[in-house]
């Protein structure tokens, strides 16, 4: 065979994938114990009782279910019944608001750190404290003081996703080439020219990676958060269909915050690859 | 010499030992040379001579003394004395046309877009690198990206390029035609440089004046070898000379033993002024012979 290794590649994940599906279909296709019973109360009981299906959607009813939601992502019929579209906007708009405040701050002060020994060994008891704390374990406390559920998931966000832009920009600003430094020294660069000519692109590979890190936490957080503060969401929406025994939209919203997911990080990927230089 | 251009004043630099105390790497150095002069500094790793170099750059500060360039004391590093680095220091981000007219804007501020380019251009052209304006350091060789060095330290037009072992990480083809090129250009332009090597030919090819460092710490300027070969001399029948052997024997006899046992001449009565180290001029005569002794006893 001369196939090139991606074709291969892919030849093995769609007949994994093939497999997946067929335990599963065949797994959820009603092979249980049917207990005998009187027919008012099997109507109480549903269809694992009478029929022994189980309770678990089948592959076919979650692909229908996506199909549906996909046709029809941004119906709004109330609160507690709006599209997937909807909900996955409200949480991307929360993730990408707490994540560019987070840029905001963490850049600027990344740079201080990295370029001053004094304010790197000042703020270091700060940040290695603060760094390990969960992002939800903030979530009383912003509650508490900023008094808006919406705005506290926010918070969390940006919280989370401060610290490894943070690190990062410290330590690619503070690990930029002695070299470089010194060229733009021998030109007599100004500091501020300097900063954005010599330490942000050769810092740029690191700082990015950072906030890819910081991409992915808060994708994971903003699930968890909305679970918490209720409303809106996609995490929002994956509580409300567990309460609604809804297994099939269960699923179908944990693959689309897969999807999500995935496209945030490609897109950072991306921009990482932009500006890495070759050496 | 009667014009100091640039002057060495009793510089030291001395470090804090790892165990208490201070390592003086030299003391009381002094050097002067003239505009247009080619000098090659030239001993042992760890005897100092790149700090000599940074210093004179204003990378790093004497511990004592000063330089003076043109007749004013240096503050630290300025656009009039330009530095060709080892490692060639090159932004990766940038391409060729693009790293030398960082240098070109950082020099004329004010100039627009199309000047800057043009005088960029210039220079690629001068060190023979037309046709690769656009490519990245990482799509150059070694001589290459050499090249854009110099270009680069030229298009500022310093005062006095400063030349760190420039051509010690390329391979010797290579490194001929780079020397052959900054002897072309120092020549055609009257550049004034400051080179550090342990070459001894590359010393002997490019430089008017070769001084001697002894080994470290505590080095001391020995010598300073006035570079008998005429000025158009010529890669091909340099070694033809009468006097290429003479001097490039004195040199490696300089770094095989006295770079070594020099301290030990002085002890044993050796006249030695540290602000006149004596002048020598090989091949003259049979033996090497002072020639500009400006201390008060003989030799």
């Amino acid at each position: 065979m001369n196939l090139s290794l991606t074709v291969r590649a892919a030849i093995v994940s769609i007949a994994l994938l093939a497999a997946f599906l067929a335990v599963w279909h065949v797994a959820t296709s009603g092979i249980g114990p049917v207990a005998q019973m009187d027919p008012e109360y099997a109507k109480l009981m549903g269809a694992t009782a009478t029929q022994g299906k189980s309770a678990m959607p089948g592959p076919g009813a979650v692909i229908g279910k996506i199909w549906s939601h996909l046709v029809n992502p941004f119906y709004d019929n109330g609160p507690n019944d709006k599209g997937v579209g909807i909900q996955l906007a409200y949480s991307l708009a929360r993730v990408l608001f707490g994540y560019f405040l987070a840029v905001a701050v963490a850049i600027p002060v990344g740079f201080l750190i990295g370029m001053s020994p004094l304010m790197s060994k000042a703020l270091d008891p700060f940040i290695q404290v603060l760094k390990p704390i969960s992002p939800l374990a903030w979530m009383p406390l912003a509650l508490y003081t900023i008094k808006d559920s919406s705005i506290s998931s926010i918070f969390v966000i940006f919280i989370c996703s401060v610290w490894p832009m943070l690190i990062n920009t410290a330590f690619g600003v503070a690990s930029v080439r002695r070299e470089w430094l010194n060229v733009a020294r021998t030109l007599e660069v100004s500091p501020v020219r300097r900063a954005f000519t010599i330490i942000l692109p050769a810092a740029a590979p690191t700082i990015l990676t950072g906030m890819r890190i910081s991409i992915g936490i808060a994708w994971l957080v903003i699930v968890a958060a909305e679970m918490l503060v209720g409303g809106t969401g996609i995490g929002y929406f994956v509580w409300n269909e567990w309460n609604n025994l809804s297994i099939t939209n269960v699923i179908t919203a944990i693959l689309l915050i897969g999807v999500v997911g995935m496209a945030l990080d490609l897109i950072l990927a991306r921009l990482t690859h932009a500006v890495t230089y070759p050496e | 010499m009667s014009e100091r251009f640039i002057s060495l004043e009793a510089i030291a630099r001395r470090y804090p030992a790892p165990g208490g105390g201070t390592t003086t790497v030299f003391e009381n150095l002094w050097f002067s040379m003239g505009r247009g002069e080619f000098v090659c500094f030239i001993g042992h790793s760890g005897c100092g001579k790149t700090t000599v170099l940074n210093i004179l750059a204003g990378l790093d500060s004497p511990s004592e003394g000063g330089v003076l360039v043109d007749g004013r004391e240096i503050g630290g590093p300025a656009l009039d004395r330009a530095v060709i680095f080892q490692s060639h220091a090159l932004l990766p981000w940038r391409t060729v046309i693009g790293n030398v007219s960082y240098a070109v804007t950082s020099r004329h501020r004010a100039w627009t877009r199309i000047e800057v380019r043009e005088h960029a251009q210039k220079f690629i052209d001068l060190v023979g690198l037309s046709g690769a304006e656009h490519k990245r350091p990482s799509e150059l060789s070694g001589g290459m990206k050499q090249r854009v060095g110099i270009a680069r330290a030229l298009s500022i037009e310093p005062k006095i390029m400063l030349m760190d072992e420039p051509f010690s990480a390329l391979d010797a083809l290579t490194r001929g035609t780079l020397q052959d090129e900054v002897r072309r250009i120092c020549q055609e332009t009257g550049q004034t440089v400051f080179m550090i090597t342990h070459d001894v030919d590359e010393a002997i090819y490019l430089a008017d004046k070769i001084v001697l460092m002894t080994n470290g710490p505590d080095a001391k300027i020995a010598e300073i070898v006035l570079n008998p070969l005429p000025k158009d001399r010529r890669r091909n029948d340099i070694h033809r000379h009468p006097a290429f052997y003479p001097v490039r024997n004195h040199l490696i006899d300089f770094l095989v033993s006295r770079s070594r046992t020099f301290n030990d001449e002085i002890r044993a009565g050796r006249a030695w002024d540290p602000r006149h180290p004596p002048e020598v001029r090989p091949g003259e005569t049979s033996a090497p012979v002072l020639v500009a002794s400006r201390t008060a006893g003989a030799a």
